[in-house]
C-alpha cells in the first residue's frame, strides 16, 4: 500500500514547520529574546485554551475563503494572486448592498443579500482575469496583481469621497451598516458566522474538484491545456467559471471581514488577508482541505501577535518574520517530496527517465 | 507635496511639478525595474522585490543614520538586497518551487525584517543624499525646489544604456539571454543555469535595494512602514510594459513616476476629485497596453523564452 506515501505527507510539512520554528527560535535568541518563552507564548495565545483558540479561529476564516481564489484557478494551471482586490470589491458590493436595503427588510435577507453581492463583485473581478487569459492571453499573475492596485484605488476613492460617511473624521470610512444586519456569533463562542462559510466553501471545493467531472475536466485541463483543448473540453467555459468561483470566495471573505468585524467599509479592509491568502493556497499544496488546517496555523500565528509585544517587547513586525519564515520553509519542503529515499515505495526501482525540456513559451500557447 | 509657490505658479505649476516628481518617483521605479529586467532575462521572476524595497530603504536609513554617510547607507541598502535575493534565488530554482510564490513569501519576510529592525528609526531624521542643482539661474523657490536631481537617479539613468549594451554585447549578457531563453541549450553551451540565475537574481535584488535607498534618503526622504506603495510588485508589470528592454524600463519609469505625481500636483491647484483614481492611471494604463498588445495567437515579443518555467 502507499503507506509510505501517506507517511511522507505527514511528515515532511511537520518537518518543516518545526525547522521553521527552529529557525524563528534562532532569530528570537539573535534580537535578545528567549525562545522557549517565546514558542511557549505563541503555543498559549494561539492554540493554548478554547479562550485564545477562538482568536486563531477568527482570523483563519477569512484566510480559509481567500485562499480558494488561489487553490481553485492554480488546479486549472492558473498562478492567480488576485485575492485582495476581490476581497475588496465583494467587500464594496457588500456594504452598498447593506447600506441600501437599511432596515426596510429582515436581517435574513440583507445578510443574504450582502453575500450574494460580495460573491457577485468578487466573482466578476476574477472572471476578468480568466477572460483576459483566455481570449486576449494576458498573463493571469500580472492582470490580477494589476487589478489589486486598481480595486484598492477604487475603494479609496470612494470611501474617501462619494461614499463617505460625514461622521468618520480621523479614518474615511462609509456609513456604517445597521446593528441588526451585522452578522453574528456562532452561539456560545466569540467567533463569527464567517467561519462556518470558510469551512463549507473549502468542503464545497474539495468535493467540487476531487469527486465532480467538472473537476475532472479542470484537472486534466490543468494538467495539460492543449492536451484538453484537442479532447474537446470547453477550457474557456471551465477558465471563466473557475475564475468567477475562485473570486466568489475571496468576495465572501470581503463581505465577512465588512459584516462580522468592521461594520463599514475603510482602509481596513486590505489588511493582507488577501496576500496570507495567496500563501495559504501553495502552503497546503492546493487542496482545499489541507487549506483549512493551514489557514487554523497562519491565523495562530497573527493571532500572537498582541502578546509578543505585550509580554517580549518585540515589534509587533515580529509577526510577519515569523510568517515569513514559516512559508519559505514549507515552500521549499514541496521539493522534498520524492527524494527522500526513506519514504521511496520501493527503494530497489528503477530511477524514472529524466523528462526532456520541451520549450514552450510562457504567456501564450499554452492557453 | 504642494507648496504655496507650487500654486502660485498656476498650471505652469503643474508642468513642473509633474516634471519634477517624475524624476523623483521614478527613481526607486527606474532601480527596482531594472533589477526585475535584469532577473527576468535569466527566466525567473521575483516578486519579492516588495520587500527588498523596503529592506533597502530601511537599511539605508538606519546607516546614513548611524554612521552619518548616506552613500554607506546606499551600499549597504545594496547588500541587504543581494542577501535577500540570494534566499530567493536559491529557494525558487528548486524543483516544484513556485516563483511567485516565494516571491509573496519573500515580500511578508522582507517586509517584517525592515519592520522589526526599522522600528527604533522612524522618528529619528538621517543625513539625505547630496542633489545636484541645475536650477541656479531661477529665483523661484519652486523651480529650484524642482530641478534638485538626485545622483542616484542620474546613476540610474546610466545604468539603463548600460544594461542595454550588457545584454546585447557582452559574453555575460549572452549567457543571461541564453539561460532565460532556453536553459537545455544553455547547459549545452556549458553555462550553469543554476549559477547565471543566482547571480542575476542577487544583482537584480542589489539594484532593488538601491531603490530602496533613494526612498528613504532622497525622496519622500523618510523611513516609514508606508514608504513604498507596491512599486517593487509594479516592477514586475513595468518590465513587461518596457518589453523587457532596459532602455525602455528608463522610459517607463519616467512615465510611471510622472503619473503618480499627477494626483499631487492637480491637487495643488485646487482638483481634489479623483485623487486616488489618479494613482491608480499607472496600474490602467500597463493593464490596458497588456490588453493591447497580447494575443493568443502569439507570444509578447522581447520575452524570455523560458520565463517563469521550471527547469526541467
Amino acid at each position: 500500500m502507499a503507506l509510505r506515501k501517506t507517511l511522507e505527507s505527514i511528515c515532511i510539512p511537520i518537518a518543516a514547520i518545526l525547522f521553521g520554528l527552529l529557525l524563528f527560535g534562532l532569530f528570537c535568541s539573535f534580537v535578545g529574546a528567549n525562545p522557549f518563552a517565546v514558542y511557549a507564548s505563541i503555543w498559549k495565545a494561539a492554540f493554548g485554551s478554547w479562550n485564545t483558540f477562538q482568536n486563531t479561529l477568527i482570523r483563519a476564516a477569512p484566510l480559509m475563503l481567500s485562499s480558494l481564489c488561489t487553490l481553485l484557478p492554480a488546479r486549472l494551471g492558473l498562478v492567480i494572486i488576485g485575492n485582495e482586490g476581490a476581497l475588496v470589491m465583494g467587500g464594496l458590493a457588500a456594504v452598498s448592498m447593506g447600506l441600501a436595503l437599511g432596515t426596510a427588510v429582515p436581517s435574513f435577507w440583507v445578510q443574504s443579500f450582502m453575500a450574494l453581492a460580495g460573491m457577485g463583485a468578487g466573482g466578476i473581478w476574477i472572471a476578468i482575469v480568466g477572460a483576459l487569459r483566455h481570449y486576449r492571453a494576458v498573463n493571469e499573475t500580472i492582470s490580477s496583481l494589476l487589478l489589486n492596485y486598481i480595486a484598492i484605488a477604487i475603494l479609496n476613492h470612494l470611501v474617501g469621497g462619494p461614499m463617505r460617511d460625514p461622521n468618520s473624521l480621523n479614518k474615511p470610512s462609509t456609513a456604517p451598516l445597521a446593528e441588526i444586519n451585522m452578522l453574528g456569533d456562532i452561539p456560545g463562542t466569540r467567533v463569527h458566522w464567517g467561519l462556518v462559510y470558510g469551512l463549507i466553501a473549502c468542503v464545497i471545493a474539495y468535493f467540487l474538484i476531487q469527486r465532480t467531472t467538472f473537476g475532472f475536466s479542470t484537472r486534466a485541463a490543468g494538467g495539460n491545456m492543449r492536451a484538453a483543448r484537442l479532447a474537446g473540453l470547453p477550457v474557456g467555459k471551465l477558465t471563466l467559471t473557475i475564475c468567477f468561483l475562485a473570486g466568489s470566495c475571496a468576495g465572501l471573505a470581503g463581505m465577512v471581514e465588512i459584516a462580522a468585524v468592521q461594520g463599514a467599509a475603510n482602509e481596513s479592509l486590505n489588511v493582507g488577508y488577501g496576500y496570507g491568502g495567496i500563501l495559504v493556497a501553495f502552503a497546503a499544496r492546493q487542496n482545499p482541505l489541507a487549506a483549512i488546517l493551514v489557514s487554523l496555523l497562519v491565523g495562530g500565528i497573527l493571532a500572537s501577535g498582541g502578546i509578543l509585544q505585550r509580554s517580549h517587547g518585540l515589534p509587533d513586525a515580529t509577526v510577519l518574520v515569523f510568517e515569513g519564515i514559516i512559508f519559505l520553509v514549507v515552500l521549499y519542503s514541496d521539493s522534498l517530496y520524492g527524494r527522500l529515499p526513506f519514504f521511496k515505495e520501493k527503494p530497489d526501482r528503477l530511477p524514472p527517465a529524466p523528462q526532456p525540456a520541451i520549450p514552450t513559451s510562457v504567456t501564450a500557447q499554452g492557453s | 507635496m504642494s507648496s504655496p509657490a507650487e500654486s502660485a505658479l498656476g498650471w505652469w505649476g503643474v508642468l513642473l511639478a509633474i516634471l519634477a516628481g517624475t524624476m523623483r518617483g521614478g527613481t526607486p521605479f527606474l532601480f527596482v525595474s531594472l533589477g526585475e529586467c535584469l532577473t527576468e532575462k535569466s527566466g525567473k521572476i521575483n516578486l519579492g522585490l516588495e520587500g527588498t524595497l523596503l529592506m533597502g530603504a530601511m537599511s539605508a536609513y538606519a546607516i546614513s543614520y548611524l554612521t552619518g554617510s548616506p552613500w554607506l547607507g546606499v551600499l549597504v541598502a545594496g547588500i541587504s538586497g543581494l542577501a535577500l535575493g540570494a534566499i530567493h534565488g536559491w529557494l525558487s530554482q528548486q524543483p516544484r518551487v513556485n516563483d511567485v510564490a516565494v516571491g509573496i513569501a519573500m515580500i511578508i519576510f522582507g517586509s517584517g525584517l525592515a519592520f522589526f529592525f526599522g522600528k527604533p528609526f522612524i522618528k529619528p531624521t538621517a543625513p539625505q543624499l547630496p542633489t545636484i542643482d541645475l536650477a541656479g539661474w531661477s529665483q523661484n523657490p519652486a523651480v529650484e525646489a524642482a530641478l534638485k536631481i538626485s545622483p542616484l537617479f542620474i546613476l540610474g539613468a546610466l545604468l539603463a544604456p548600460f544594461l542595454h549594451w550588457f545584454f546585447s554585447s557582452t559574453r555575460w549578457g549572452l549567457y543571461i539571454r541564453a539561460v532565460g531563453d532556453s536553459p537545455a541549450a544553455a547547459r549545452a553551451m556549458g553555462i550553469s543555469p543554476f549559477k547565471v540565475r543566482m547571480l542575476s537574481v542577487m544583482a537584480g535584488s542589489f539594484l532593488a535595494g538601491i531603490g530602496g535607498a533613494s526612498l528613504s534618503l532622497y525622496y519622500p526622504g523618510v523611513w516609514t512602514e508606508r514608504i513604498s506603495s507596491g512599486q517593487g510588485l509594479m516592477a514586475v508589470a513595468l518590465v513587461i510594459f518596457a518589453r523587457w528592454n532596459p532602455l525602455q524600463c528608463l522610459l517607463a519609469s519616467l512615465l510611471f513616476g510622472g503619473a503618480q505625481a499627477l494626483g499631487p500636483a492637480l491637487q495643488s491647484v485646487g482638483i481634489k476629485e479623483g485623487y486616488y483614481l489618479f494613482n491608480a492611471a499607472p496600474y490602467i494604463l500597463t493593464l490596458v497596453i497588456m490588453i493591447l498588445t497580447c494575443s493568443p495567437q502569439r507570444t509578447l515579443t522581447g520575452a524570455p523564452g523560458a520565463l517563469g518555467q521550471e527547469d526541467a
